[in-house]
């Protein structure tokens, strides 16, 4: 066991975990955060991305441990007092999603994307989400609410420095 | 006839782009999914599987696995003397139909990798799944059959005890059916004086690949026990439960929480959900099994994998006069819940939208040892379209004309509505040139085929084809009086019930169980428009059969036309009910009483009272008609009086780099007749999903086995969905012509893109090099098939690729030239 200090969602959390867990499953399994899901086992499709430290990773490829010390954020980290975040919005809006569990990955995948591009091109959206897969929507409104997430204020802002401040 | 005329009045909700109400917890990560409940005791279970597709189990040992820190128990079937139910075929399609038992857990017979042959339980998952390592299963391999036409020949066997792989034979033939004429005279005049086209298609084996593995808790409390499962089938599994096990159905309540896509890969009843039922009962604790994604592509149903075999007969213009279909299906190593039947439901669909005067359907079903086949997004109807959307191109190459001619000269004019179709189908509705001017007009076709003549004439490397799909299909399963002439084990009719709260608020009660289809949004709209109700005060309840105690859940396209219209009647009784009510309040006579906008008004005055002031006073129930008692609510059980006949034309253009074989979708439009819409953004992103899955079968998917029968395609490494990166956005509109069974004038759309556009993209890759010789392409069209098809073009094994199915008839048709388009 080795004891790990992680602020996820703006909360600080210390606990003793295997060396082998995975992120993920510290997230859904210590801390009850089952927001995050697990899609596969081969890294292949996304339904697991959270935010470290600001970026987008897969949290079925990071291990528990790598974390110490760092903040974590989760789709159960975005919406604030003041409602949902623009992302989540848009998403709504657009109907950027069906059966909804790909959609927590993808929001925070797309949330770095415009991170990275705060005014995306089609092509900048469709190759920034390309590690995310969605067997429902056909992509077409997600792309969409990203690109129409991209025009709203405060869009790109949120990454887990903010909300842990 | 022009069903227009009967649309609804205008209305509020109805055809409203109501933002969804499931959408909430979904985006904010509160969703109910089934892996993500805890309870307290609760064990996890790893299972055991084969990595054999076919062996004899000679011995467990599971003393090591039973040794390990934190292993609570491990059960192989032996433990279970008593059986632990069964995974039952609903749909025997001949009453001689070999149908090997399927178990949960195998007690010796192993017929396909995959198969559980223990388990694991432990109190977390990882230490399932680490103990599940330790499990020394010794097999004694036996020889594996794989593929379909090799389980023909009988020569190695998928179940030896069975002694033929052959499991049912099914015909339609419209001349015997009187129905239609004679197909084989139609193809023997053909031969002398037209046009015979034969073919081979093959629809490759795929995985439906929900992104939600499966996953079963089961808490048995007491007597009773409740199961929450990723399931789109929760009354079908209470059912079968209760019908295989043995325990009283009323001591059983299913439910289906949020569940993550389905495609019909969710309507099995899974050895999992049996065996995670009976190891939480043996231990009187509650238990979880959630399987991995390799584990889901492995052992989760499979789809399609058919061989198709077909004739098409015409005259030398190009008129159908007669199609012959011959089906060899791989079913896997067991007839699955309605694994049987899905091919067969191809027999009503391959004649598509046309009038042909003859049609002949054969069904040869096999078994292998192979993972089980069902139900993938169309299940049977996919097969059929592509089948006959490919040969409609080929005939009009034949010919030398446009392939939309050559439909439009054997379609179903919209005048000749309803049409009885070839096989006995009454097509109630549909506008075919309609949505095909809409299509062309949307898709700039004539600029598009203009732009492929140049890039051919200037011998451009990137070569452009244009495809065409101008699909029916036929959906709202089903008149239960239609399943029970097909041997269907279960009826046709959903549910509805309608409670109509004191508050004012409304609760709708649907059997239908929707797994990100927005039941919750569209019910409430149909709900609002009838009750006269604010969208938000109606509130959806279904998923759960203790709430929902009656239901035939969610596939098929059925859930609108059939559960919508369940919802639509229980509205009715309520305001039918609720009536005397207001009368009584009114101090009126019921026959001066007219219902509108929520509210009873006696006619001819300004009085009147809302149904939901009727609902808050019957609840008080201090002041009504003495003969009444007291309560408005209702409930309905509709059983559709026919299927619907949704219909769309789909265009697509693709690009295609004749040096690498790579290509590209350039533009899709596709323009759908799906009667009443209710929700027109739904609708889009139905048709959008179902678009990227029908093209993803033509263009990257196979589930593919190697010799030893190992499924290679086994990780979503290499079974490859379409990401972002791969797919484009798609034009999409709708032309209407309502269909005439249900009152809303909804026809089914869950499944309609996937069953277009398989093969609007492959005519288009054919269409873009047929100049060279080509006529077929198998699926998926990866780069490196069309790569090999232009470099064997135009030699002779190209020219031989034309199959004689009746080898000493001569082909009028000439196989070395039906390629050539135009030419020919
Ligand atoms: S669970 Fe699939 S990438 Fe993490
Ligand atoms: S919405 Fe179902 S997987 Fe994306």
């Amino acid at each position: 066991m080795t004891r790990i200090t992680v602020t996820v969602d703006g909360a600080k959390y210390s606990d003793d975990v295997e060396p082998r867990t995975l992120l993920v499953h510290y997230l859904r399994e210590t801390l009850g955060k089952v927001g995050t899901v697990v899609g596969c086992d081969t890294s292949n499709c996304g339904a697991c991305t959270v935010h470290l430290d600001g970026r987008s990773v897969k949290s079925c490829n990071v291990l528990a441990v790598q974390v110490d010390g760092h903040e974590v954020t989760t789709i159960e980290g975005l919406a604030t007092e003041a409602g949902l975040h623009p992302m989540q919005e848009s998403f709504h809006e657009h109907h950027a999603l069906q059966c909804g569990y790909c959609t927590p990955g993808m929001i925070m995948q797309a949330i770095d994307v415009l991170n990275t591009h705060p005014d995306p091109t089609e092509e900048q959206i469709r190759l920034g989400l390309e590690g995310n897969l969605c067997r429902c929507t056909g992509y077409h409104n997600i792309v969409k609410a990203v690109a129409a997430a991209a025009k709203a204020p405060g869009a790109a802002a949120v990454s887990s420095s903010k909300v842990g401040d | 006839m022009t069903a227009v005329d009967e649309r609804p009045a205008e209305s509020a909700e109805i055809g409203k782009a109501r933002r969804r109400k499931e959408d909430q917890r979904l985006i904010t990560g509160r969703t109910k999914w089934t892996d993500n409940i805890v309870l307290p005791g609760m064990l996890h279970l790893a299972m055991v599987r084969s990595p054999f597709a076919h062996a004899k189990v000679t011995s467990i040992d599971t003393e090591a696995a039973k040794g390990a820190t934190n292993v609570v128990a491990v059960y192989t079937a032996a433990d279970f003397p008593d059986g632990m139910g069964a995974c039952a075929n609903a749909w025997p399609i001949t009453p001689e139909q070999v149908t090997p038992d399927h178990l949960p857990m195998v007690t010796e017979h192993v017929a396909c990798a995959g198969e559980i042959v223990a388990v694991v339980v432990a109190r977390s998952a990882a230490a399932a799944r680490d103990a599940a390592e330790l499990v020394d299963v010794d097999y004694e391999e036996l020889p594996a059959v794989l593929d379909a036409k090799e389980a023909l020949k009988d020569e190695v066997l998928a179940h030896p005890d069975k002694g033929t792989n052959k499991s049912a034979f099914w015909r339609l033939d419209s001349a015997e059916a009187g129905t239609g004429g004679s197909v084989d005279e139609a193809i023997a005049k053909a031969r002398e004086d037209g046009i015979v086209i034969e073919r081979e298609y093959r629809q490759q084996r795929l995985v439906p690949a929900f992104m939600e593995p499966r996953s079963t808790v089961v808490d048995p409390t007491g007597e009773q026990v409740t199961m929450w499962t990723s399931t789109q089938v929760p009354h079908i599994l209470r059912f079968l439960i209760a019908a295989t096990t043995g325990m009283p159905e009323s001591k059983i309540r299913v439910i289906a929480p949020d569940v993550g896509g389905g495609f019909g890969g969710k309507l099995q009843t899974t050895p999992e959900e049996f065996i995670t039922l009976a190891v939480a009962r043996k231990l009187g604790k509650p238990a979880k099994y959630t399987e991995t994604r390799s584990e889901s592509l492995l052992s989760a149903h499979h789809g399609r994998d058919q061989y198709q075999m077909l004739t098409l007969a015409a005259t030398k213009d190009g008129t159908v006069t007669g199609l012959k279909v011959d089906l060899l299906a791989n079913l896997g190593a067991y007839v699955a819940i309605v694994g049987g039947g899905v091919p067969v439901l191809g027999a009503w669909m391959f004649h598509a939208i046309y009038k042909f005067p003859a049609y002949q359907f054969n069904c040869q079903t096999v078994l292998t040892n192979t993972t089980w086949v069902d139900a993938y997004r169309g299940a049977g109807r996919p097969e059929a379209t592509f089948a006959i959307e490919r040969l409609m191109d080929e005939l009009a190459a034949e010919v030398g004309v446009d392939p939309l001619e050559i439909r439009e000269k054997n379609w179903i004019k919209h005048e000749e509505f309803p049409f009885v179709s070839v096989s006995g189908m009454t097509y109630d509705s549909g506008n075919y040139e309609a949505a095909t001017a809409r299509a062309k007009e949307l898709f700039g076709y004539d600029e598009l085929r203009a732009e492929q003549k140049q890039r051919r004439q200037s011998g451009d490397p990137v070569q452009l084809g244009i495809g065409v799909s101008t699909f029916t299909e036929m959906c709202g399963l089903a008149p239960s009086r239609v399943l029970g002439q097909l041997s269907y084990g279960a009826g046709g009719w959903e549910s509805a019930a309608i409670r109509m709260l004191p508050t004012g608020k409304v609760e709708v009660i649907t059997g239908t169980s929707p797994h990100g289809q927005g039941h919750e949004t569209a019910w409430s709209q149909i709900v609002a428009d009838r009750l006269g109700v604010p969208f938000d005060d109606v509130e959806v309840l279904h998923g759960d059969t203790a709430i929902a105690y009656k239901g035939l859940d969610t596939y098929g396209s059925r859930s609108l036309v059939v559960g919508g219209e369940a919802v639509v009647r229980a509205a009715d009784k309520v305001i039918e009910k609720a009536k005397p009510f207001a009368a009584h309040l009114l101090e009126a006579s019921v026959d001066d009483l007219e219902f509108k906008d929520g509210r009873y008004a006696v006619k001819g005055t300004d009085k009147g009272v809302g149904i939901t002031e009727v609902a808050l006073a019957t609840f008080a129930s201090h002041n009504y008609p003495d003969h009444l008692e007291p309560g408005i609510d209702a409930d309905a059980t509709y059983d559709p009086v026919d299927f619907s006949f949704p219909h769309g034309t789909h265009l697509c253009a693709m690009e295609v780099d004749t040096e690498t074989g790579a290509s590209t979708i350039r533009k899709y439009v596709c323009v759908d007749d799906i009667g009443q819409v209710i929700n027109p953004l739904i609708v889009e992103g139905q048709v959008h999903g179902g678009l990227v899955q029908g093209i993803a079968q033509a263009l990257w998917e196979e589930a593919v086995y190697d010799d030893n029968g190992t499924l290679v395609t086994g990780s979503f490494v290499d079974y490859t969905l379409p990401t972002t990166a791969d797919t484009i956005n798609f034009v999409t509109d709708n032309t209407t012509s309502l269909a005439t069974t249900n009152t809303l004038g909804t026809k089914g759309v869950g499944e309609a893109g996937t069953i277009a556009s398989t093969p609007a993209v492959v005519n288009a890759i054919v269409d873009a090099v047929r100049d060279r010789g080509i006529h077929d392409i198998q699926m998926p069209c990866t780069p490196a098939r069309v790569w090999a098809a232009l470099q064997s073009a135009g030699s002779a094994e190209v020219a031989q690729a034309q199959p004689h199915f009746h080898e000493e008839a001569a082909n009028n048709a000439d196989p070395g030239t039906t390629g050539e388009g135009s030419g020919s």
